[in-house]
């Protein structure tokens, strides 16, 4: 163990490139990660906000929020399910807006306008009032500001910013949380093909005393099959991209690994080559396989962490200069904790590579001319 | 009486089978005492280094019997043949074999370390390096890397290195064929004088007449037999 520490101390040249490679295959790996959790973040906030267990579309919307409509009769029924403790209606509209003070701006700000009965995180139990809404904090990059106003879809409907609130954007598009009233009068001026009555909303989010997972089947049953009822979990997996995103960038993120280990185990194969005649003499004075391959992985698991730590610092350093808005890309212990397991468990599968070639080495070699 | 350092009976070591057949070592009697200095001379191709190797527990015989101070040897598992290297012979080989990025001191704690946590004696084997650099002459050249020692010196290292453990028996495998005669000399000298003030036993394999005046009895060996 000393033996392999002191190499790594005296002998550093001959680990920079190995440990260079590793730095940036783990930069990867978190940049991969830290963007896969800001489009994941940026998909799902609306709904991750939502104080409720379970989000009720109907039948016809396949789960999603932009074709579900939710009529009053329906409403009643799954509010008389037992076990289901609270009902607030939910709309949504996606619209391109623009800055009340550039009315004429040719690059659109894409929006998400959501009306809420049932207060999310972070939003005032009474919603603003019409006309008003609260924006997630993303539309600061767009330089609004408090009591501005926006220009909403071909209507130009006029809103009114009141306030500002954290992490809450719905399919990757900034978050206009108003009343459902403000919600009805935008959607009609902008898609008279799908206006809402009065007590009509898009879909409900319901809070659940009890088993979500039966008490959801129990709504769909009292709705006699009118509606497509999820718990959140799996509502949020079901919004648009987010399995996608999710499945591809895991798989590029596995390839990155996989190339992490490929390079660690390529690189001490290539060193235990070269340990050769060294092993032989190490056991020919009485040094274990053992001995000799625990400084073989140990070497291996502080190049990873080495890499690692050098990699967590360019992610927290990139996360600092990407002006919020622009890129959706976040650093979370998580994450880091992730890529360093990975990185780790890459570069002690990679190594393990060479445990054959150090078990083979005979020591009798090591004397006269035995080989 | 105490036990001789080295016992082999009936030991034959055969590499390959059938018309491959190779007789290496074929070697009936062979008893060192416990302080003796042997010198092991014989042609290329003679066996010495076979008869060093399964004397040492680097190779097993395939047959007889192999005494070690007292302990038999003959059906030890290789971890445990590990564990007697370590512990209870020395080796000093023909080439240059300490480790490059290693200090003159380290190369000897190198024993030690290798030992695992259970078995090392820390501070002892300190005192121990400290004690062998300097009867080795090596006191101002402990701290330097074995890269940066003359061929000499390095030999003195791997010397110190081999006495590290308080051997039995150390096995010198052609100690000096790399040095040049005069430093061949004065290494053998220092071999002769460590093992004396220790009365520790050691084979010394050579091709060397010279040597053999240090020695306190000369086997010859061929085609891996002895033969006197
Ligand atoms: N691994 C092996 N496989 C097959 N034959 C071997 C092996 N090792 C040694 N031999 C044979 O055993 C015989 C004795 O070899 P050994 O190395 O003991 O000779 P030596 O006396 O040390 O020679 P040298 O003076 O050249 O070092 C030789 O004929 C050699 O070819
Ligand atoms: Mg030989």
């Amino acid at each position: 163990m000393k033996l392999a520490l002191r190499e790594l101390r005296r002998r550093p040249g001959r680990f920079l490139a190995a440990t260079a490679v590793l730095t940036v295959l783990a930069v990867l790996l978190m940049f991969l990660g830290g963007l896969l959790d800001g489009l994941l973040a940026g998909a799902t906030g609306a709904y991750r906000a939502q104080p409720a267990d379970a989000i009720v579309y109907s039948t016809n919307a396949r789960e999603s929020l932009v074709r579900s409509r939710i009529e009053a009769p329906i409403r009643d029924a799954v509010e008389g399910v037992d076990g289901v403790a609270e009902v607030g209606g939910l709309g949504s509209i996606q619209l391109g807006a623009r800055p009340g003070s550039d009315p004429d701006a040719r690059e659109l700000i894409s929006t998400a306008l959501l009306g809420y009965e049932m207060a999310p995180r972070g939003l005032p139990d009474e919603p603003p009032g019409e006309g008003q809404v609260i924006a997630d904090t993303t539309l600061k990059a767009d330089d609004i500001e408090v009591g501005d106003t926006l220009l909403l879809g071909p209507a130009r409907t006029e809103v009114e910013v009141v306030g500002f609130v954290e992490d809450t954007n719905y399919a990757g598009q900034t978050a206009l949380w108003a009343s459902l009233d403000t919600w009805r009068s935008v959607t009609e001026a902008n898609r008279p093909d799908r206006v809402f009555a009065d007590d009509a909303v898009a879909a409900l989010v319901v809070r659940i005393d009890g088993d979500a997972s039966s008490i959801t089947e129990a709504i769909d049953e009292a709705t006699e099959g009118a509606t497509d009822t999820l718990t959140l979990d799996a509502a949020i997996e079901a919004l648009p991209g987010v399995s996608q995103q999710r499945s591809t960038f895991n798989q590029i993120i596995g390839v990155t690994t996989v190339i992490a280990l490929v390079v660690v185990g390529l690189f001490f194969a290539l060193i235990t080559v070269e340990r050769t005649a060294l092993y032989g003499i190490l056991k020919a004075i009485g040094g274990s396989s053992r001995t000799l391959f625990g400084g073989v992985l140990l070497q291996a698991v502080l190049l990873a962490l080495i890499a690692s730590a050098l990699a967590t610092a360019a992610a927290v350093a990139l996360a600092s200069v990407i002006p919020p808005g622009t890129l959706p890309f976040v650093v979370t212990g998580q994450r880091i904790l992730t890529s360093v397991v990975l990185m780790v468990v890459a570069a002690m599968v990679g190594c393990a590579f060479s445990l054959r070639r150090v078990l083979r080495i005979d020591p009798a070699a090591a004397i006269g001319t035995a080989s | 009486m105490t036990d001789p350092a080295l016992q082999m009976t009936g030991v034959r070591k055969v590499y390959g089978s059938g018309d491959q057949e190779v007789v290496a070592l074929d070697c009936d009697e062979l008893t060192i005492a416990e302080d003796e200095i042997v010198a092991l001379v014989g042609p290329s191709g003679s066996g010495k280094t076979t008869l060093c190797s399964i004397a040492g527990g680097l190779l097993q015989a395939t047959e007889g019997t192999v005494e070690v101070g007292g302990r038999d040897i003959t059906e030890l598992s290789a971890s445990e043949l590990t564990d007697f290297r370590r512990t209870a012979v020395g080796f000093v080989f023909q080439t240059v074999n300490l480790v490059p990025f290693l200090t003159a001191r380290e190369n000897l704690l190198v024993v030690d370390e290798l030992g695992g946590r259970r078995s090392r004696n820390g501070a002892k084997a300190k005192e121990r390096a400290d004690q062998l650099l300097d009867e080795l002459g090596l006191t101002d050249r402990a701290g330097n890397l074995s890269s940066e020692l003359s061929g000499g010196q390095r030999q003195r290292v791997a010397i110190g290195r081999a006495l590290m453990n308080d051997p039995a028996l150390v096995l010198f495998d052609e100690p000096t064929s790399a040095l040049d005669s005069k430093l061949g000399d004065q290494v053998v000298k220092l071999i002769r004088d460590e093992m004396k003030s220790r009365g520790t036993a050691a084979i010394i394999v050579t091709h060397d007449d010279r040597i053999t005046h240090y020695a306190d009895r000369t086997v010859h060996i061929e085609d891996g037999r002895i033969t006197d």
